[in-house]
């Protein structure tokens, strides 16, 4: 993997950012690079800073110190270095590249299916309506739900109303798709059909950052592991490696075994 | 009891009730709608703004929900023109107040819907870059609507009633004519049974037609 900045930029570079609410440090200088076509998930205690080093990914939330560029372009702020804020306008801008997929869903409760993959297709990328209509029955039918395009969230069943999540995030045609624990709210027999989404995306070169406790998932999908503990990254690499890693690292040995006794 | 019920001298001058209910609907209709105007923008303005706007929005809030409306009234009508050189009839005086008044009212209604709007939303109108602009529009608003659309109707309901305030500075509205027939006629009981009802049906059928917008909304939920 080249780390020189200049030959090969990485599509997501996170370098020493720190963040902290209040007097709690959440991250600590965490770094953290990201090639254009891997598919990198964070493994990590609850409360260990997953969620919170997403939403500063997308600059959902701000941080004290530290950079994180996409693309070379630094995210929050108007430049590196200046604390600077971007104007709303331009942060706006900057998080239409990011597509972000959250636990809870989020869909838009007034607008079908297919309203909510319109909404920023027409909105932010200035598309016709039609054309727009287009393009979400296109990923509708990629995540199989051609048939609920006119259909309420409130109609769809959990794992469906997820998959429209991810629609929604995808057919805006991010350079970096972030997920966050996005099975973690469904009943066990409709995680399944979610994660056959997130794989066939990953097939298709899709970059992602992807929070999750499914263990076979990380394993078996991921190019890269990140584990992240007390608000750092703890333990980085390949699926191999780090499950090696596990008889020398006392808290990946500890949390995986607490995982394992609360899964098996 | 010997009071024998007459309506006759009522429906005589009937005139005075019905032009006095449609004065009322138009006195309420002009009010309620630059209320919302008022409510809508000073709760946006709320939620988004700093501890100062705040204050100011939350003191107009106090005061106006803490002074009876019958006060605010004859303050307006009777001590602004004295204060200040302004001369107004005695429906805009009243529209000026009421509209004031209901977006005090209104104001509390929006901002609590705004509140309530679940983060996970906005974030998720954030995370495919809408503006906050484009977020309120599209986002924010409509959830709020969905929300409020029962406080909503009951506050516009109880705003029509008090329309009524209108008659003590001679507005000819509905109960300014039940009181103009009841001093030319004596009928009181009859005169208002009579006015009584027509504000019980107008409420309703303000509140049938309120409760089927509030039913198309939530069926498109
Ligand atoms: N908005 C917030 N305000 C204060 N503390 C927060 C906030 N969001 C998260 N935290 C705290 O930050 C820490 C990390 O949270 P989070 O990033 O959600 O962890 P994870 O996703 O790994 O469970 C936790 O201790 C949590 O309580
Ligand atoms: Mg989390």
């Amino acid at each position: 993997m080249a780390t020189s900045s200049h030959d090969n930029p990485a599509l997501l570079d996170i370098a020493g950012v720190s963040k902290a609410f209040g007097s709690v440090e959440v991250l600590r200088s965490v770094s953290l690079k990201v090639d254009k076509g891997e598919v990198v998930t964070v493994i990590g205690p609850s409360g260990s800073g997953k969620t919170t080093l997403l939403r500063c990914v997308n600059f959902l939330e701000s941080y004290d110190s530290g950079s994180i560029r996409i693309d070379g372009k630094e995210v929050g702020f108007r430049e590196a270095g200046t604390r600077q804020r971007r104007s709303e306008r331009d942060l706006a801008a900057m998080r239409a590249e990011t597509g972000m997929v959250f636990q809870s869903f989020n869909l838009f409760p007034h607008l079908t299916a297919a309203g909510n993959i319109m909404l920023g297709l027409t909105k932010v990328r200035g598309k016709s309506k039609a054309e727009a209509r287009q393009i979400a029955e296109h990923w509708l039918s990629r995540v199989g739900l051609a048939h609920k395009a006119d259909s309420l969230p409130a109609e769809l069943s959990g794992g469906q109303q997820q998959r429209v999540g991810i629609a929604r995030a995808v057919a805006m045609e991010p350079k970096i798709l972030l997920l966050d624990e996005i099975t973690s709210a469904l009943d066990p027999e409709l995680v399944g059909e979610v994660l056959a989404v997130v794989r066939s995306l990953a097939e298709d070169g899709m970059t992602m950052v992807m929070v999750t406790h499914e263990m076979a998932f990380a394993r078996d999908a991921s190019s890269r592991i990140v584990f992240m503990a007390d608000g750092g990254v703890s333990a980085v690499g390949p699926p191999k490696e780090i499950l090696a890693q596990e008889t020398t690292n006392e808290r990946l040995r500890s949390f995986l075994a607490r995982f394992r006794a609360s899964h098996f | 009891m010997g009071y024998a019920l007459n309506f006759n001298l009522i429906w005589r001058h009937f005139d005075k009730l019905w032009g006095g209910l449609l004065l009322s609907l138009e006195l309420a209709v002009i009010s309620i709608a630059i209320g919302v105007v008022i409510g809508l923008v000073l709760a946006v303005w709320y939620v988004s703004a700093g501890r100062v706007v705040r204050a100011i929005i939350a003191a107009y809030v106090e005061f106006i929900r803490n002074v009876p409306l019958i006060l605010l009234v004859y303050l307006v009508f009777y001590g602004v023109p004295t204060v200040v050189d302004l001369a107004y009839s005695a429906p805009t005086s009243f529209v000026l107040t009421l509209s004031v008044y209901s977006g005090a009212y209104l104001v509390e209604v929006f901002r609590s819907g705004l509140e309530a709007v679940p983060r996970g939303q906005l974030d998720a109108g954030k995370a495919i870059g809408l503006t906050p602009w484009q977020r309120l529009t599209h986002v924010r608003l409509p959830t709020m609507l969905r929300i409020t659309l029962p406080a909503l109707s009951n506050t516009f309901l109880s705003l029509f009633k008090d329309t009524s305030v209108a008659s003590v500075i001679s507005v000819p509205e509905l109960t300014y004519g039940a009181q103009w027939i009841n001093f030319n006629t004596f009928r009181i009981v009859e005169v208002y049974l009579v006015t009584t009802a027509m504000y019980l049906l107008t409420g309703y059928v303000l509140l049938f037609a309120l409760r089927l917008v509030e039913r198309r909304f939530r069926a498109a939920r």
